[in-house]
């Protein structure tokens, strides 16, 4: 077997936890495309959000201290799954790369660490599946191509905005439905693909979030969708507690199932990797069936 | 008058500050020149929160123009979510989520926060991802 390509891989705190069937599907797929995603080491939570006002260096540390383990491991880049970790880590690092009089202020104030450099980029796993593999290379290795499965992305707000940190087209981005595409799947149109869910108001805004997120997975079902695809652990949380509400509140409800993009991928690999909603495996089997009887 | 509103106006009152210097603070913070709106309504028409605010997003802009101390005293900033809609569909290039943050910053940063622990219950605690916790302390507590 060829020896893997390393990456480095920043998880953050929620692919430990509630988000772990992100990291152990991601870390599959990749590996079944050649790659290792591989942890840093002493790696701290990034912060979640980007520190907004202009004076506030303080909250640049947690995200600069991930940049100098880069550092410190040899590599120029960090590699994320989690949208909010790519988001604040790379407004963290195009806030200081460059920046000479903020460098020099950040490393003196930390002095336990060695001197970031200012050379580290950060990247999502998005751009590595589009940029690097390409999309050939990934639906080469589709063993179960996921043919008539509608799936509608959900790319919430930080992997595209704002401008200077988009991985895509801000208002019209394709990256979710090309993967898709090359997934064998339909990617689905739909008007909230690019909206916010609400974030982290449902810690005490909840009713907010949850009318939110019932109108995008109307929207995404009236659309024809089979699943919501996403790379967003806050999105999958709001999307998926909303629905437990629904599926109490209103009889007969039917639910769709919210996966990861790195899930998706995993299916139309034929890789066994955390766990799947049972409806949708059975879904796509029946779909599978049906072709085959075709 | 809501309760709100009251406790609101009362929490302003204890900044001690004109809106001239709020109006100059929020422009130091933000790096953002408030005065560059000029009302297209852009930020509004995409906001996914707006209905949820007391003055939409141009509003308070428009509110900040005429120092009128309804910017800070509208639950709008602390209703914002920084998801950065108005900012990549704004003719005039005003970051107004940056805006937001300035305003909710002027509160946070002499100690009146907008959640606490104490209000969550062990078991919402528990259910929330971390990810949920950290940006709502991050954004609402100082």
């Amino acid at each position: 077997m060829n020896k893997l390509e390393k990456l480095t891989y920043f998880p953050g705190c929620t692919l430990k936890d509630t988000a772990s069937d992100f990291e152990i599907s991601g870390m599959a797929v990749m590996e079944a495309l050649g790659y290792v995603l591989e942890e840093l080491e002493r790696w701290n939570c990034c912060g979640t959000v980007f520190s907004l006002t202009d004076d506030d260096l303080m909250h640049q540390i947690g995200p600069v201290r991930d940049l100098i383990r880069a550092q410190e491991a040899g590599s120029e880049e960090i590699i994320t799954l989690c949208s909010m970790c790519y988001a604040t880590l790379k407004r963290s690092s195009l806030f200081v790369n460059g920046n000479q009089e903020r460098l020099d202020k950040i490393n003196a104030f930390m002095n336990k660490e060695i001197d970031y450099e200012g050379k580290v980029s950060v990247h999502h796993l998005l751009e590595v599946l589009r940029d690097r593999i390409g999309w050939e290379k990934v639906e080469e290795r589709v063993t179960n191509p996921l043919e008539g499965l509608s799936v509608a992305p959900f790319y919430g707000c930080t992997l595209l905005r704002p401008q200077e940190i988009a991985i895509d087209d801000p208002d019209a981005p394709t990256v979710l439905q090309d993967l898709t595409q090359a997934l064998w799947a339909t990617p689905i149109d739909y008007a909230y693909s690019v909206e916010c869910c609400g974030a982290y108001q449902v810690v005490d805004h909840r009713d907010v979030v949850i009318e939110r997120t019932h109108r995008i997975m109307s929207a995404a079902r009236r659309a024809g969708a089979d699943v919501i695809v996403t790379s967003c652990p806050l999105c999958h949380f709001n999307l998926s507690d909303t629905q437990k509400e629904l599926v109490r509140t209103i009889p007969d409800y039917e639910e769709m199932p919210i996966i990861y993009f790195t899930q998706l991928m995993a299916l139309g690999f034929g890789v066994e990797a955390g766990k799947i909603p049972a409806s949708l495996k059975a879904k796509v089997k029946r779909l599978q069936t049906v072709k085959g009887e075709g | 008058m809501t309760k709100a509103k009251q406790t609101a106006q009362e929490e302003f009152a204890l900044l001690e500050l004109s809106m001239d210097e709020i109006v100059d603070k929020v422009e130091e913070l933000s790096g953002e020149n408030v005065f560059d709106c000029y009302q297209c309504g852009m930020c509004s028409a995409g906001c996914p929160l707006a209905e949820e605010m007391d003055l939409l997003p141009n509003q308070v802009l428009h509110a900040l123009q005429m120092k009128d101390p309804e910017a800070m005293s509208a639950n709008s900033m602390w209703i914002c979510a920084s998801c950065y809609t108005c900012q990549v569909r704004c003719p005039k290039g005003v970051d107004l989520a940056k805006v937001m943050e300035a305003m909710r910053q002027i509160y946070l940063r002499k100690r009146m926060d907008h959640v606490s622990l104490d209000g969550l219950s062990h078991r919402e605690i528990r259910r929330l991802p971390q990810i949920a916790i950290v940006a709502s302390f991050r954004k609402k507590t100082g």
